[in-house]
């Protein structure tokens, strides 16, 4: 493995009372891409939101690059070089799509430019003046991976990026994903789709309450696909 | 034609001005009212007494240190908004967790200590301050104080300007982004907490600007402002907060028809913004400009 | 709440101490003072009723407590009528305030409720300034104390009128009791814990707020009422938004949404004024603190944060409940 980039051990999270992630371990090497697996409810936003902070309470141990981040407000832990395209989204209806892709600030040298973004998402350009809650799922999709292409962020946090989508545009996404490996970003995919994560993914931590059960390389798929979809309940 | 109903032209554009220099206030007053609260949720009660502080600043300056009214105009909103900064760092970022309501009580508490110690030390009779530009035009119809002209003027310059900064620029996208989803901006490594600060800061610093423009017309009193806040609040309810040129365009045309209800019929002059809220209430509740979330 | 900390047989002691206090009150303490701090308590029931259990805050109760206060100056003053009616003018006019206000109020809620009605209580401040039965700035004055029961009550004795205002705040504070134990009061709480739900249920949440807005506008207009036959005037003061803002603090002080905290907050409140009323502007100073201390500080008041003393000390140190506000 890589140089490693993120390491996770021991998280714990709450949402208030309850307790939602009960020692959540995992890592990453620069220019991997790594997916969390596991059933609705496992846990695998929780863990995203965990790494970035916006959880009400976490305890455990996240370094980036070697640098604790574990009570480090959110703000601080996104200038460290990491970037976060939330499960719903989240684009703001009060900017335009412009707006909403200039809005995350630069955090480090070396981000992609608007016009590099532009070149991927063309659709993004034309309807560069609209509200940005006025595009299709997809095109809000895109819009919400590619705002975070222009921060210099090494590790890119993608929640299911897929969900909802057509199966042409997941495609579209796929290629996308790789071709952002190949620019050498560092990419933690949650995923449901598992054929979708199967076919971008160098290893798999499944999870199941609140738990890593178990890991798989991208070649151990094959052999013990019947175990994963009983993880998966697929 | 206006003889015709008994409405002398000089009454009737007199009133008219008078309802578009309030209206000036009002646009001011609430345009602030709803900056704070999209970013804070807090319903700012202290902005009247934080306007009184502008007009406050301005009349201490020029009597103690002859700080003329153009160099007023900026310093004390500077002043007063340092102030409206240093209550949010110390007493309103620890609220925002809670219920709205405990917002408003404690700015409502902070209203009375501050219009209560400007009472204690200044009286409540008030003090004129010096008309800057003195004197006037005629325009045939009406004769037009200039300082009240300029009134009219600046205030649509600050209203027109502050949308610009919300609308149009990058501080302006944080700011609305900001009041949307805190916690995703704040993820995306921007200073949530110090933005609205910011905010709050501004905001305050409006209310001021409004007091020192409103120094020359109005005596510089401890309670000019206490009034004020309650009539804003009907505004902000009129017009909804939503929508930052909703509020400018609820404000100016509130004053007005508070002008020609000075004309009309001069008894409900200052219950007609009242009225014109049950109103908005009974049609559409969520405002004129408002969204119902 | 304070009930529910005690067994009963504490409980019964304690009631019994309070009633001897209440009945033997006047011969130790002024008896205006008393009345004045009785009315207080009231009118701070009436505010607490809609936000402790309809959760509505109103910023604009003053307009029940003083327009009541002018509608029964009005009516023993200008129209020579008994004492009676004029309380019952109080208690109808502010109902009938409260339904006009409280229907166009309850179409907004939270933050734009207190606002609302904060600003309706302006308007209704600005229309006593200028209508001619208020007399404006000097207020209705000498409101000459009347026997009541045609006679049979003589009040020109403070003590003797004490009794009646002790009967009049426990009549209301006991409809208060019953308003909230009534099936009546327990869909209100339905609603103000979660209005979706009780909406899916079948009840027409609107009719209940109202009803609950029409209930403590009365009360407040009772309150009104009878602190202007005690003190035999009604002035601007009462209907001003200062006076909105008090009785939010007399609660707030109290305990919001515990029965028992307003009376509590309005007897603290009242007897601080009575101190401190030679030194002018600083009662609204002192005031102000207290609501910025209680906001940051004390949330809960007097009463919830004694009871939760009181439990923490029952259940040993390590049980301290999370806020429940
Ligand atoms: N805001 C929240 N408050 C309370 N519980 C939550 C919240 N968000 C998620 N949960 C719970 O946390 C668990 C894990 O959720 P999540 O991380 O979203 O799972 P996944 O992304 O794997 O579907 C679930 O049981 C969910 O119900
Ligand atoms: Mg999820």
């Amino acid at each position: 493995m890589a140089e490693t980039l993120l390491k996770v051990e021991g998280l714990q999270a709450w949402y208030g009372e309850s307790h939602i992630l009960h020692g959540v371990g995992f890592e990453i090497g620069r220019g991997e891409l790594v997916t969390l697996l596991g059933r609705n409810g496992a846990g695998k936003t929780t863990t995203l939101k965990s790494v970035m902070g916006i959880v009400e309470k976490r305890t455990g141990s996240v370094t980036f690059e070697g640098k604790e981040t574990v009570g480090q407000p959110s703000d601080s832990i996104a200038r460290l070089g990491l970037a976060y395209c939330p499960e719903e989204r989240g684009i703001f209806s009060s900017l335009n799509v412009e707006e909403n892709l200039l809005l995350p600030p630069m955090v480090r040298p070396g981000g992609m430019s608007l016009g590099e973004i532009y070149q991927l998402f063309p659709n993004l350009q034309e309807r560069r003046r609209s509200q940005g809650t006025k595009l299709s799922g997809g095109e809000q999709q895109m819009l919400a991976i590619g705002r975070i292409l222009r921060t210099g962020a090494n590790l890119l946090l993608l929640d299911e990026p897929t969900e909802g989508l057509a199966p042409v545009i997941v495609q579209r996404i796929g290629e996308i994903i790789r071709q952002l490996k190949g620019r050498g970003f560092t990419i933690l995919l949650v995923e449901q789709n598992f054929h979708f994560a199967a076919a971008v993914a160098d290893r798999h931590y499944i999870m199941e309450d609140g738990h890593v059960v178990d890991i798989m390389t991208a070649g151990d798929v094959k052999q013990n696909i019947g175990k994963l979809q009983a993880y998966l309940g697929v | 034609m206006f003889e015709l109903i008994g409405i002398p032209p000089q009454a009737l554009f007199g009133q008219l001005l008078l309802g578009l220099i309030n209206g000036a206030f009002y646009a001011m007053l609430s345009l602030g009212l709803a900056v704070i609260f999209g970013m804070l949720n807090v319903i700012n009660f202290t902005h009247g007494a934080q306007y009184m502080m502008g007009a406050f600043a301005a009349w201490l300056m020029l009597g103690i240190l002859d700080v003329p009214f153009w160099a007023s105009l900026v310093l004390a909103p500077i002043l007063v908004g340092l102030f409206g900064v240093v209550l949010e760092r110390v007493m309103l970022k620890r609220i925002y967790h809670l219920d709205h309501l405990y917002g408003f009580l404690l700015t409502f508490g902070l209203a009375l200590v501050i219009e209560g110690l400007f009472q204690w030390k200044w009286g409540s009779s008030g003090a004129p301050y010096p008309n800057p530009i003195p004197g006037g035009y005629n325009l045939g119809f009406m004769f037009m104080p200039t300082y009240r002209g300029f009134v009219v003027l600046a205030a649509l310059v600050i209203c027109l300007a502050t949308w610009y900064g919300i609308e149009r620029t990058k501080l302006g996208a944080y700011l609305r982004a900001a009041t949307e989803n805190p916690t995703l901006v704040r993820a995306f490594g921007i200073n949530v907490p110090r933005l609205i600060t910011l905010t709050y800061g501004l905001g305050v610093g409006l209310a001021a600007l409004a007091g020192v423009l409103a120094a020359p017309i109005q005596q510089v009193s401890a309670l000019m402002g206490t009034n004020l806040v309650l009539v804003v609040f009907a505004v902000v309810v009129i017009g909804g907060m939503g929508s930052i040129m909703g509020s400018i365009v609820t404000g100016f045309g509130l004053g007005l028809i508070e002008g020609l209800t000075k004309v009309f019929y001069p008894p409900a002059s200052n219950t007609v913004i009242f009225v014109v809220m049950a109103l908005v209430l009974l049609i559409k509740p969520a405002g004129l400009f408002g969204q119902t979330k | 709440m304070v009930g529910q900390m005690m067994t009963p047989s504490q409980g019964m002691i304690v009631a019994a101490a309070v009633a001897v206090l209440a009945l033997a009150a006047p011969w130790f303490a002024y008896p205006v003072f008393l009345m004045t701090a009785l009315c207080f308590a009231l009118f701070a029931c009436a505010f607490n009723l809609l936000l402790g259990y309809a959760g509505l805050m109103s910023f604009g109760h003053a307009m029940f407590f003083g327009m009541a206060g002018y509608f029964y100056g009005h009516v023993v003053k200008a129209w020579d009528m008994p004492p009676e009616l004029g309380l019952l003018a109080g208690v109808g006019g502010a109902a009938l305030l409260g339904l006009v206000t409280g229907a166009l109020a309850i179409r907004r809620q939270g933050i734009y409720f207190a606002m609302i009605t904060l600003a309706f209580a302006q308007m209704v401040y600005f229309f006593c300034i200028q209508a001619p039965f208020t007399h404006g700035e000097d207020g209705l004055q000498g409101i000459v104390r009347k026997p009541l029961l045609g006679g049979l009550i003589p009040t020109k004795d403070d003590r003797v009128l004490y009794y009646v205002v002790l009967a009049i705040f426990l009549f209301g504070y006991g409809a208060i009791y019953r308003f909230i134990h009534s099936p009546f009061g327990q869909v209100l709480k339905a609603i103000r814990d979660n209005e979706q739900r009780a909406l899916s249920l079948g009840y027409e949440a609107d009719r209940y707020k109202l009803l609950a807005f029409v209930l403590s506008a009365a009360l407040a207009g009772l309150a009104g009422a009878t602190k202007a036959m005690v003190l035999q005037f009604a002035t601007l003061t009462d209907v001003s938004a200062a006076m909105s803002g008090e009785v939010v603090l007399m609660a707030l002080v109290g305990g919001l949404g515990t029965i028992i905290g307003p009376v509590i907050g309005a007897f603290i409140i009242i007897t601080m004024q009575n101190y401190l009323a030679a030194t002018g502007e600083f009662v609204l100073v002192i005031q102000g603190v207290i609501f910025v201390v209680i906001v940051m500080a004390f949330r809960k008041g007097v009463v919830g944060e004694f009871s939760e003393w009181w439990k923490a000390r029952r259940s040993g140190p390590r049980e301290r409940p999370a806020a429940a506000d």
